[in-house]
């Protein structure tokens, strides 16, 4: 032993860190150990460096830092002697990676080494570059490199190869150098120097096409004939794996014959034969010769079309498909993968063992066949394959029940023949993995329903079944209560009744039951119990017997601790027992929901995940009434997320429930009607006013988002922008005429009284074709609050139909607006429109009024818009 | 093309990584600790394969050790395999039936022997009798060096265990100065001796 030694050796440290019993210790130990080694860096003691370096090398796969060693590694490597050498190089290669700047300085060592008389330190340099070599260093030592290709020593030759190989990938630009001297080594008789020279050959051939060119021309008859050599080649124990002589040059040789071939027809003939040779002649009994057959297949498939050889590339992955180890059965269906594209009908014949291969107990498999299936999938063989992989899903384990989902879904969806068959494989789907099913999936199956006129009763009759039998599944229990709230008359009444369908006898109250099991259910979420409140809502109207129990049912949640379950509980218990005379209109079934707009908003960059996080509430598909195809109305759609939920006659619903009366004549339902004042209380029902505030502005910013998506259908509406602006501060008025709503009130208008201090009038907008003027009064013993009159009159020679006035106030202070006295407004000022509007300030004495209007009318159906800000009331209102 | 070699124990500690593409430490960390997750838990009759991050790990277990290698989509899997197995099989020869021990104590070892099959991601020889006696040619190198150093520091040693002696018998420096100089010239010269090597 070394009479000099001091600290520990390796091996005791070794010792010293595994015998640790706690992660603390360990920790210990190794701080002791780098401390040392530090202290030995810092005094530069050279007889050591290589011990602490090797011991630093244990230290880093332990995962604890080292950088300081890194400047160790350098100078180890500048030292004569081979051992420093060694263990320097290799700590180069442990430590550094090839992006860290101090590999530079290792450049010069590495040129000296390359040039050393010991072939050994060589060998050395040459291991180094390949492995860890920049782009830099390749350009510097690429000479060095190129030259060692002709080195005496074929064990110095072969590293060079692949380090050439390092250096090409690196730049590729230095390929041309290197065609020469790889094709001389393609002739060599070692086999270590033939297969790097192969190797070399075919990285060569990837970065630069005139090296393809150049091999394809010179090399294809002498690489055919080695590999002939070589597979008629008698037994040599140095390069024999079980009876086949190395199989990894073989391997190499295909592989660079398959880029030889592939793209010309002349030298995929060339290699015919031995290719049919080594297919038919290699034993497959042994992992060796499966993976030169697979090597081959893989090479048949690329190269040419020669119909025979592909018949016989198919039938060994046929056999490799039934073999009982799991690897041969692994790469057989990644093949098959890569043969769909050359010849889907060979593999199409193997369908029934690949799809055995989906319920295979081993994940890989699992997840290949099941890539592979969705490939074979076409229009012809839709319904017996989905059928197959819906059977699967109900053996298949949690975690690839997800992946499985996903893809009959989108398989289904897809090649769908017929909507009666997606609707049929969707709920199959939805009862055994309901859990995994993506929320855009299921809206979708609502979408579907809800176009399906005449399948509307089959699907809730199906749904219902489905939902007797499995409650556990989130998205089916969704589905089914959507569609039980829509067409649950048809249930009970059998209606739609189709030959396929057994009847079945459901009454009233079975439905309901159905829908309070899902409020109660303890595992339902909020979205799902919200959408079985609104379902709950629409049958009391539907189902009269019951709706004292319906009202009993939503009266309980009114304790909810979830508040938006408590509000909807209370709004919907309101509208059951003070507004007997809008519910049936308010209840009514919803309108086809268009498709278009669900898959090209599905298509789009919709962020509908953000809305879903900031309230699931939001997602309910039973969102209520509002005009369809308004983009105004679109827009709130959207803030309710991806809720497909256009109602056309609730634009009277509305009207009524806010009390804004409108002239029948003038207000169709269902056309373009743009939203009334009372947009807050629709922003409301859907959930955006009434929250905190944090939850309203991201619905704000929801409704931005989602008019950047909807440009082109606001054509209409030029000066959205303004309304999104405007959108929370209307929010922040709505308390007001959702107090009317939840007392009843009524839509009383507000009487003008003149007993307040007396203002006078003033013009609070006037443009080129309208003026406003406002008539301010006080009420008594009540400071806060104003009441206006605004008179509209028309400036212009046109009429101005369908005249809507919105107008917006900041927080601290509430507005009310009374419907206006008419919505056409007679020209040339023959005439006016009289609005009345209630603001309360909460900040009276400190903040004056101030107002955002907007005025929408037609003029010749032409829409116009004007908008405007009152500032000019007067101080102390 | 190769892009990594990881040896796993099965209690998920490391016994060897090579890196033949870039990975910074952080990532090399994660994607042990990845890996390792996902290869240790995988039951025994399962098949050697598994994706992973766009490309492919195959892996094998010898004993409580795990073997895995990280390869392209378009690699030949099977081959790893051989692969795999021929390295243990060089490894087996030349510690004599190798065992986790092994590779825990001589681990720049192990290192050694991969470099001399595997540079740069690629297969570099397919002899198993040619990597040994590369690595046995470049073991005996370093030990003729370990020859060479510890018969100069024998040679010192005894030269200053002798001036030692020598003081203590009483030949102090300022005793016998005939003596004592050529103590320290000895001393000097071995020095120089260990330079040169």
């Amino acid at each position: 032993m070394n009479p000099f030694s001091s600290g520990t050796r390796l091996r005791d440290m070794i010792r010293a860190i595994r015998s640790c019993k706690t992660a603390a210790e360990e920790r210990a130990v190794v701080r002791k150990e780098c401390a040392a080694i530090r202290a030995a860096i810092s005094e530069n003691d050279q007889d050591y460096r290589h011990r602490n370096l090797a011991k630093l090398m244990f230290i880093h796969m332990l995962g604890y830092p080292t950088h300081f060693g890194q400047m160790e590694c350098l100078k180890l490597i500048a030292s004569s002697g081979f051992p420093e050498k060694r263990i320097g190089y290799l700590g180069l290669m442990l430590l550094l990676d090839e992006r860290q700047e101090v590999l530079m300085l290792v450049t010069n060592s590495l040129k000296q080494d390359l040039n050393h008389s010991n072939q050994y330190i060589i060998g050395l340099a040459l291991c180094a570059l390949g492995n860890i070599c920049s782009a830099e260093m390749a350009r510097d030592l690429a000479p060095e490199v190129e030259r060692l290709l002709q080195f005496r020593d074929p064990n110095i030759r072969k590293k060079a190869a692949l380090c050439s190989i390092r250096i090409i990938k690196k730049v590729p630009d230095l390929a041309e150098n290197f065609i020469n001297p790889a094709a001389s080594l393609l002739r060599e008789k070692h086999h270590g120097v033939l297969i790097t020279g192969v190797q070399l050959c075919t990285d060569l051939c990837k970065v630069s096409s005139e090296a393809l060119e150049y091999f394809r021309e010179k090399c294809t008859e002498g690489l055919i004939k080695t590999l002939k050599d070589m597979a008629n080649s008698p037994y040599a124990p140095e390069y024999d794996i079980a009876g086949i002589t190395d199989p990894f040059l073989h391997i190499r040789l295909l592989k660079l014959l398959r880029i030889l071939g592939q793209g010309d027809a002349d030298a995929s003939d060339c290699m015919n034969d031995i290719l049919a040779q080594v297919a038919t002649k290699i034993e497959s009994n042994k992992n060796a010769g499966n993976a030169i057959l697979y090597e081959c297949v893989g090479t048949i498939m690329s190269i040419e079309d020669n119909g025979g050889l592909r018949v016989l590339a198919i039938n060994i992955l046929g056999r490799f498909l039934s073999n009982r180890d799991n690897n041969i059965r692994y790469v057989a269906l990644n093949m098959l993968m890569k043969a769909i594209t050359v010849d889907a009908q060979a593999v199409q014949r193997h369908r029934a063992t690949i799809l055995e291969c989906v319920k295979d107990s081993d994940a890989s498999i699992r997840k290949k066949a099941l890539d592979l299936v969705y490939l074979l999938v076409n229009e012809s063989n839709v319904k017996p394959l989905t059928k197959e992989l819906i059977e699967s899903l109900e053996a298949s384990d949690q975690e690839f029940k997800g992946v499985l989902t996903a893809k009959i879904c989108s398989l289904v969806e897809k090649f769908s023949p017929e909507k009666i068959w997606y609707i049929d494989q969707m709920l199959k789907v939805l009862s055994e993995a309901g859990n995994f099913v993506k929320d855009e999936v299921w809206h979708a199956l609502i979408v579907v329903i809800s176009n399906a006129s005449d399948l509307h009763g089959y699907s809730v009759r199906a749904l219902y079944r489905a939902f007797q039998t499995s409650t556990e599944q989130e998205t089916l229990v969704r589905v089914a209560v959507w569609c039980i709230g829509e067409y649950g008359d048809m249930l009970v009444n059998n209606v739609g009744m189709l030959d396929i369908e057994e009847p079945i006898t459901v009454t009233e109250s079975d439905a309901v039951d159905a829908l309070e099991v899902s409020i109660k259910r303890l595992n339902s979420d909020l979205t799902t119990k919200a959408m079985a409140l609104i379902a709950l809502l629409k049958l009391s109207s539907r189902f009269p017997s019951c709706s004292e129990r319906i009202k009993d049912i939503i009266l309980q949640n009114k304790r909810s601790f979830v508040l938006e379950l408590q509000q909807r509980s209370i709004e919907f218990n309101c509208i059951l027992q003070k507004h007997q005379n809008i519910r049936s209109a308010l209840v009514e079934r919803m309108p086809v929901l268009d498709e278009a707009t669900f898959s090209g908003r599905r298509a789009g960059s919709l962020p509908t995940s953000v809305s879903t996080s900031t309230g699931t509430a939001r997602n309910l598909p039973n969102g209520i009434a509002k005009p369809a195809a308004a983009p105004v109305a679109d827009l709130l759609d959207l803030s309710s997320d991806d809720a497909p939920a256009p109602n056309s006659s609730g634009g009277d619903f509305l009207q009524d429930l806010l009390g804004v009366d409108l002239s029948p004549a003038s207000a169709p339902p269902g056309t373009s009607q743009p939203p009334k004042a009372g947009t807050d209380v629709l922003l409301d029902l859907l959930s955006i006013g009434t929250s905190p505030p944090a939850q309203s502005s991201s619905s704000a910013s929801n409704i931005l988002s989602s008019i950047q998506d909807d440009k082109t259908s606001l054509v209409n509406l030029n000066g959205l922008a303004s309304l999104t602006s405007l959108s929370p501060n209307a929010t922040s008025a709505s308390p007001a005429p959702m107090m009317d709503l939840l007392d009843g009130f009524g839509p009383s208008p507000q009487k003008k009284e003149e007993n307040g201090p007396a203002y006078p009038s003033l013009v609070a907008y006037e443009s080129s074709t309208l003026r406003m003027t406002f008539n301010i009064s006080k009420q008594p013993g009540n400071p806060q609050t104003t009441l206006i009159q605004a008179i509209f009159t028309n400036l212009s020679p046109n009429v101005y139909n369908d005249f809507l006035f919105q107008a917006a106030v900041p927080k601290f202070l509430q507005l009310h607006l009374d419907p206006a006295s008419s919505n056409t407004l007679p020209a040339s000022g023959n005439g006016s429109i009289i609005q009345s509007m209630k603001v309360t300030n909460s900040q009276h004495g400190k903040k004056s009024l101030v107002m955002r209007i907007r005025i929408a009318y037609k003029i010749n159906s032409k829409d116009v818009l004007e908008e405007g800000q009152v500032s000019n009331f007067p101080r102390d209102l | 093309m190769i892009h990594f070699v990881l040896l796993i124990s099965r209690q998920g500690k490391v016994r060897l990584t090579k890196w033949y593409s870039a990975y910074s430490q952080k990532e090399r960390t994660k994607v042990i600790r990845e890996l390792s997750g996902l290869i240790l838990t995988r039951g025994p009759k399962l098949c050697n394969f598994v994706e992973w991050r766009g490309l492919r790990v195959v892996y094998k277990r010898y004993a409580s050790l795990y073997f895995c290698m990280c390869i392209d989509e378009d690699d030949n899997e099977l081959e790893i395999l051989e692969i795999i197995h021929h390295y243990v099989e060089v490894l087996d020869r030349y510690f004599g039936s190798v065992c986790e021990l092994d590779l825990i104590y001589n681990f720049h070892k192990a290192y050694f022997i991969l470099d001399e099959l595997l540079i740069a991601g690629e297969l570099q020889e397919p002899s198993k009798r040619t990597v040994a006696r590369l690595v046995a040619a470049q073991d005996s190198l370093v030990e003729t060096a370990k020859e060479q150093t510890s018969s100069i520091t024998n040679i010192i040693a005894q030269a200053a265990n002798f001036t030692i002696k020598m003081l203590h018998k009483g030949y102090g420096p300022w005793g016998s100065n005939a003596l004592h100089l050529e103590s320290l010239l000895l001393v000097d010269v071995c020095t120089r001796l260990v330079d040169q090597h």
